[in-house]
């Protein structure tokens, strides 16, 4: 709590309140998946960081997981199949 | 769109015949357009795509490279709460920025890469019943 009433005490002109954080910690909660933090609950601050946390590093896992298997399906492909992929596009 | 945008990056991957690299490679190629993609469709206004887009472009052994000293980089913010460190590492550019701008960008990013997990998941969806069709 402390540190951050001593960044808002650095920031100068722009105060922070405590009230926008808040604010902006329920705009996060909001695009974070029901399962980790149930919506109607006011969660923590520190709730909502680590299951923001949680959510990157799943997502980034994902992303290196789908670039894995869309690779595999690029090289699997005909190339008639490549060529209708390559159509979607027109 | 950035489906459009990585459906086109997609199809200038090179399978077979001259210039085609190891699957691996290949991969890797993948995701950096995935990012790549999802950084420049969020545009220039965010930090965090400037930062991701940054990043992607200084490849190494690509032309010469700065010494350190001369990268102009603001000052990182100390870290005191360890959640707050591990945010800031996680978000592209999130070493630098203020507490209220690192929560408005992580929430951005988080969306964004959603929806480019959404995107992949789909093509790959239907990649593979293209495939099972024969």
């Amino acid at each position: 709590m402390s540190s951050r009433r001593n960044r808002a005490r650095q920031s100068g002109s722009s105060r922070i309140t405590d009230e926008q954080i808040n604010d902006l910690v329920s705009k996060l909660q909001s695009v974070l998946p029901e399962a980790g933090i149930r919506r109607n609950d006011r969660a923590s601050a520190a709730k909502v960081l680590q299951e923001t946390c949680n959510y990157i590093r799943s997502l980034h896992r994902e992303v290196d997981d789908l670039s894995e298997r869309l690779s595999k399906l690029l090289e699997e492909s005909s190339s008639d199949q490549a060529a209708i992929i390559r159509s979607l596009l027109m | 769109m950035v489906a459009l945008r990585f459906l086109r990056a997609l199809s200038l991957v090179r399978c077979s015949g001259p210039g085609a690299r190891s699957p691996s490679y290949r991969a890797r190629g993948i995701r950096r357009a995935a990012y790549a993609c999802m950084a420049a469709s969020a545009g220039p206004r965010r930090a965090w795509s400037r930062a991701l887009l940054r990043k992607i472009r200084r490849r190494p052994g690509r032309g010469l490279r700065r010494p350190r000293a001369v990268i102009r980089r603001r000052r990182p913010v100390g870290g005191g709460d360890p959640l707050e460190v591990a945010l800031r590492r996680l978000v592209p550019g999130g070493g630098c920025m203020e507490y209220c701008r690192l929560l408005e960008e992580a929430a951005d990013y988080v969306k964004c890469l959603a929806m480019q997990v959404r995107l992949m998941q789909t093509i790959v969806d239907s990649a593979s019943h293209v495939n099972s069709i024969d």
